[in-house]
């Protein structure tokens, strides 16, 4: 049972980092119907962010304490990441709108390969590393077995829970979300209400991004290595989240991203782990079968 | 003041709309003045449509200017300097110019002061009812909420913009009766509701200039007869004119006091309802079509004249 209940936490940790990046991915689809490929390797290019800062804040404040240095990275980290994908929507994607369908999704692909490479050429090929940061843990008693929560795997969820809750607000209840749900919905009619759609594109872009740039200093608490293709891996396993949950939907995303988190690990846990990936995506094909919108996904309705 | 000296707030000068061989609008003026409702009406594929699309921005056209004057006193001389300027719009002591076939789409809607329907339903049908009519209202709270930042922390000019947008929210929801149904998704509602509220969120933006393309079709003659209340109501109460593309002849007779008439996109006829009645050549426009088309045009004349004998009885 203690065994099961470690799984279960190293799984949700896991998963709330997928759940963090699947959003970028489903906002995006739902906005434009585009898949940003490119998404992964954002989130790659934050935890490279989060890395030099990291060395830069602690250097400069030395020890003063790792709170404060990680508080500054996740800022900084989140404005650096959300200004590289409002770049990148203004070069690679905004250029194509109006083009065929699958231009804005080459562009998309060209910009992964860009990233990475980009990220290998400044940073090198190899794993770059920071020193373990939190290390302490909590052991809970639990019957005559026990289970620990890391400090680190805490922070992950509080940051996670805080950061999705504040970002539903913003979709649920601002203007600012009020027009994205809107351009979601009919983006000729939104900007007949005057909505400024590329505006209101540009900032999902950002708001991707940032909870992103999250993910990515997460990431790094977690592993405390990152390496310019790990982009890759985790973006798809983020894609493939938010295909699970439903493309388009917000808690699906999140639902998707712990779903698979906690498929992966249980699965590493008892069964084996090198097929992890394989139990992952042979889930979602199956649920895919069955539920083809994904599990909170609304079908598509013919429009007449 | 006399009324050649006004410049009505819409007007329509040489409008021509190709694609590619095919002319869809073909040298077409026209106007539109403030206080009224004014009517265009044409058999099918006459290019009502498109004359909607280019005001609102959707097409740009192929030749013409379309141009808007939010104030009567503006002269033809305040609209040639802003032509030959090359600017989009001009606004100079609240009085404001625009040339629509200039601007990007939701500026027309934000700046220029114009709203428009569609003929098929084109709510938000997964927000609710009053989110509908907020959504509408999305320049002034984002400007009021410094981008959403102020609005987080709850600043009190955000508050009140925002209590503002709800009140005007719900004046509009009182006058077309749907206060009860404010939460409610907008896709639950019964069609000719789901109609009047598509209205109510066009009179949300404020506009100057409301286009309605065919808002009476599909309406039973009770929702037709609210339809030409709260239309009346926009006329005469919100200081916003309306454009309206309409089929439903009773209606257009009843409630419109100037009527223009298109066929084969150029206009035939241009007056107040009892002169398009009587012009002969608006009657051979809707006798004078296809011969599979005829069965529907005869209908349409029968109508048109059901219409006018009722119309003004009513």
């Amino acid at each position: 049972m203690d065994y099961f209940i470690q799984q279960m936490i190293n799984g949700l940790t896991l998963g709330s980092i997928y759940g963090l990046i699947a959003i970028g991915y489903t906002m995006v689809y739902g906005i434009i119907g585009m898949i940003n490929f490119a998404h992964g390797d954002v989130f790659m290019l934050s935890s490279f962010i989060a890395l030099i800062l990291l060395v830069l804040i602690s250097s400069a404040l030395g020890a003063l304490g790792i709170g404060i240095a990680l508080v500054l990275v996740l800022v900084i980290g989140m404005a650096l990441t959300s200004l590289w994908s409002f770049v990148i929507e203004r070069v690679a994607y905004r250029p194509l709108r109006g083009s065929f369908r699958l231009a804005p999704l080459i562009s998309a692909i060209g910009m992964s390969i860009f990233l990475s490479n980009f990220v290998q050429v400044v940073q090198g090929p190899n794993n770059r590393s920071v020193p373990p940061l939190l290390q302490g843990y909590l052991t809970v008693q639990l019957g005559d077995g026990s289970f620990t929560i890391a400090y680190k795997q805490m922070l992950i969820f509080l940051v996670t829970a805080v950061l999705l809750a504040g970002f539903w607000f913003v979709v649920q209840k601002t203007s600012l979300g009020r027009s994205m749900r809107a351009c979601e919905q009919d983006r000729k009619m939104a900007s007949l209400l005057g909505i400024d759609v590329d505006r209101t594109i540009s900032l999902t872009f950002v708001i991707g991004a940032a909870l992103a740039a999250v993910a990515g200093v997460m990431y790094l608490v977690q592993y405390n290595v990152v390496n310019f293709a790990d982009g890759f891996v985790p973006g798809v396993k983020a894609f493939t989240a938010a295909v699970l949950g439903g493309i388009g939907s917000l808690p699906g995303a999140v639902l998707g991203g712990i779903l698979i988190g906690l498929i992966e690990t249980i699965w590493s846990a008892y069964f084996s782990i090198d097929y992890k990936d394989v139990a992952a995506f042979s889930i979602l094909a199956i649920t895919l079968i069955f539920m083809p919108s994904g599990l909170l996904g609304r079908p598509d309705v013919e429009k007449v | 003041m006399s009324m050649q000296a006004e410049m009505p707030l819409l007007v329509v000068e040489h409008l021509t709309m190709r694609f590619g061989g095919l002319v869809a609008i073909d040298d077409l003026s026209f106007a539109a003045h403030r206080g009224e409702i004014t009517a265009l009406i044409g058999p099918n594929g006459a290019g009502k449509t498109t004359v909607f699309n280019c005001i609102t921005g959707f097409y740009k056209p192929t030749v013409g200017r379309i141009a808007l004057a939010h104030d009567a006193t503006t002269t033809q001389t305040d609209l040639d300097r802003l032509t030959n300027s090359g600017d989009r719009w001009r606004k100079a002591d609240g009085r404001g110019l625009y040339l629509l076939e200039r601007m990007p789409d939701y500026e027309i809607t934000a700046k220029a002061k114009v709203a428009r329907t569609f003929q098929n339903i084109r709510l938000f049908t997964g927000m609710t009812v009053l989110e509908n009519l907020i959504v509408a209202q999305h320049n002034a709270l984002m400007r009021a909420s410094g981008w959403t930042v102020l609005g987080l922390v709850g600043a009190r000019r955000f508050k009140e913009a925002e209590r503002a947008a709800v009140e005007r929210a719900t004046f509009w929801l009182d006058l077309i009766g749907l206060t009860l149904r404010a939460d409610d998704p907008a896709g639950d509602l019964p069609y000719g509701d789901q109609r009047r509220l598509e209205i109510a969120r066009a009179m949300c933006t404020g506009p100057r200039l409301l286009c309605l393309d065919e808002p009476a079709a599909g309406l039973n003659p009770k929702e037709s007869l609210e339809l030409n209340t709260l239309l009346r109501a926009i006329r005469d109460d919100h200081d916003t004119a309306i454009l309206l593309i309409e089929h439903d002849m009773s209606v257009v007779m009843e409630i419109s006091d100037h009527v223009v008439v298109l066929e084969h996109g150029a206009k035939i006829s241009d007056g107040t309802p009892s002169h398009i009645k009587n012009d002969p050549a608006v009657i051979a426009a809707y006798l004078g079509v296809d011969e599979d088309e005829e069965e529907a045009a005869e209908a349409e004349i029968e109508g048109l004249q059901s219409g006018l004998d009722h119309g003004g009885a009513r």
